[in-house]
């Protein structure tokens, strides 16, 4: 029986690697069954199943909650997404990121102005320290 | 000569650094193994994306999507700068920070502005200051372990402003983790996808030794996926993902880096330090020595006086 070769990753871990006889997963549009040698084909996964049904006939079933499919003839990549994603979160994400530069730009006694003000600090009583002990030298 | 005392401080004070300099090169050493293997493990998903853009790169595309496109004229580029949430690291950010700089000033020599999204606290601090880059949006305390959801609003910042016309080029600067003690600065291009495969191209051939696998560009046949929905649709959420993943590796990558910088850091702040207390313990018994020699030359001069 022919075979296509099929991968699975998450970002964060390679979920499946092996040959297949059938790939079924939920598409944008419904359900797709993939057979070696089928056309070129790109889409977004739902979140659902992929199943993989090797050539034993055993059938391995994985949960994506979103991604990538892509088709070629001679193999089959899944690409899930790590993280629930929608447009509008997106956006807030962007708007988050932006807020923080300007945060960044006008904020002037963050963490590094502390820990510089520290450092300075600590300069100073050093400074400090030096006179006084050389004051002292010069009493004797 | 410094008296006992003073000595005996410095002594203790030196000491008390050591204590500081050697626990934080014990927690660098064990954070970098985890931290390399979270970056083997997101490594899979960057080869199978590198792939499947080889793959669209190589189609021939019924629609143009910007990402695909270089455009003739470069008039403002993007930087994505991905640092370190916190110092003690050595020269590693530094290391990246003079390169990146370097690069900008040959950009603005020709007239081009720059804008810039910065990843980690330490890039933050050493951008704002400098009024000639423009920050359109940072990322920091990440943590050890970097979600994919933390990096998305800074890339689709860079993404929209790619878009919409406002930047003509975007690239991808963090520190490479080679091994532990050799950790490379990079400024990678990221878009517009011909560039960025170019470069792949050109560094393999000076035989840099790379695991990135070149964007096949060359189109052996006219050929063109089936899409679902529309051909932009999905050509736009594959490429917003092949940008993340990029950058989400650069976080990882450059985490192994940090931990692995810092480890080696402080063990030779660790050994100066053992250096300067041996030396000062020298001092300190030939003072003693001394003042001992003294007083029984006193007394003896003492004595002898009667």
């Amino acid at each position: 029986m022919t075979t296509i070769r099929c991968d699975i990753v998450s970002a964060e871990a390679e979920i499946f690697h092996g040959e297949a006889t059938l790939v079924i997963a939920t598409g944008e549009q419904g359900e797709l069954g993939i057979a070696p040698r089928h056309a070129p084909l790109i889409t977004r996964l739902k979140a659902g199943h992929v199943e993989v049904i090797q050539e034993n006939g055993e059938r391995q079933s994985f949960y994506v909650s979103g991604g990538i499919l892509e088709v070629q003839p001679q193999v089959v990549t899944v690409l899930a997404d790590a993280a629930a994603r929608a447009d509008d979160l997106d956006e807030a994400a962007a708007q988050a990121a932006k807020e923080e530069a300007e945060k960044a730009l006008a904020d002037r006694t963050d963490a590094m102005e502390v820990a510089e003000a520290q450092a300075k600090l600590a300069e100073a009583m050093a400074q400090l320290q030096a006179l006084e002990r050389m004051r002292r030298n010069l009493k004797h | 000569m410094a008296s006992g005392r003073e000595i005996k401080t410095k002594i203790k004070s030196t000491q008390n650094m050591r204590k500081v300099t050697r626990a934080l090169e014990m927690v660098s050493a064990s954070k970098i193994r985890k931290a390399q293997d979270r970056m083997k493990a997101s490594r899979p998903y960057a080869h199978a994306m590198r792939n499947v853009i080889a793959h669209v790169a190589a189609a021939n595309t019924e629609v143009r999507h910007p990402f695909l496109v270089e455009r003739e004229q470069v008039k403002r580029v993007g930087y994505v700068i991905v640092a370190t949430d916190r110092g003690l690291c050595g020269g590693l950010n530094a290391n990246l920070f003079r390169k990146t700089l370097m690069e900008i000033k040959e950009w603005q020599a020709k007239g081009v502005e720059v804008d810039m999204v910065v990843i980690g606290q330490k890039a933050v601090q050493f951008f704002r200051r400098i009024a000639s880059i423009n920050l359109l949006g940072t990322a920091t305390h990440l943590g050890e372990r970097p979600r994919m959801e933390q990096l998305i609003g800074v890339i689709k910042v860079m993404l929209d402003a790619y878009t919409e016309g406002k930047l003509d080029r975007v690239i991808l600067g963090y520190n490479d983790f080679l091994n532990t003690m050799v950790q490379k600065p990079r400024l990678d291009a990221m878009l517009p996808l011909p560039v960025a495969a170019e470069e792949i191209v050109a560094r393999q051939e000076e035989g840099e030794g790379d695991t990135v696998q070149a964007i096949d560009v060359k189109r052996e046949h006219d050929w063109d996926y089936l899409y679902e929905p529309d051909a932009e649709a999905v050509l736009e959420h594959v490429l917003t993902r092949y940008v993340e993943s990029l950058v989400y590796q650069a976080t990882l990558e450059n985490l192994a880096s940090e931990h692995a910088a810092r480890m080696v850091a402080m063990k030779s702040a660790s050994d100066n330090a053992n250096k300067v207390i041996d030396e000062l313990t020298l001092v300190y018994n030939k003072a003693r020595q001394a003042a001992i020699t003294q007083e029984i030359s006193e007394i003896v001069g003492g004595a002898a006086a009667v």
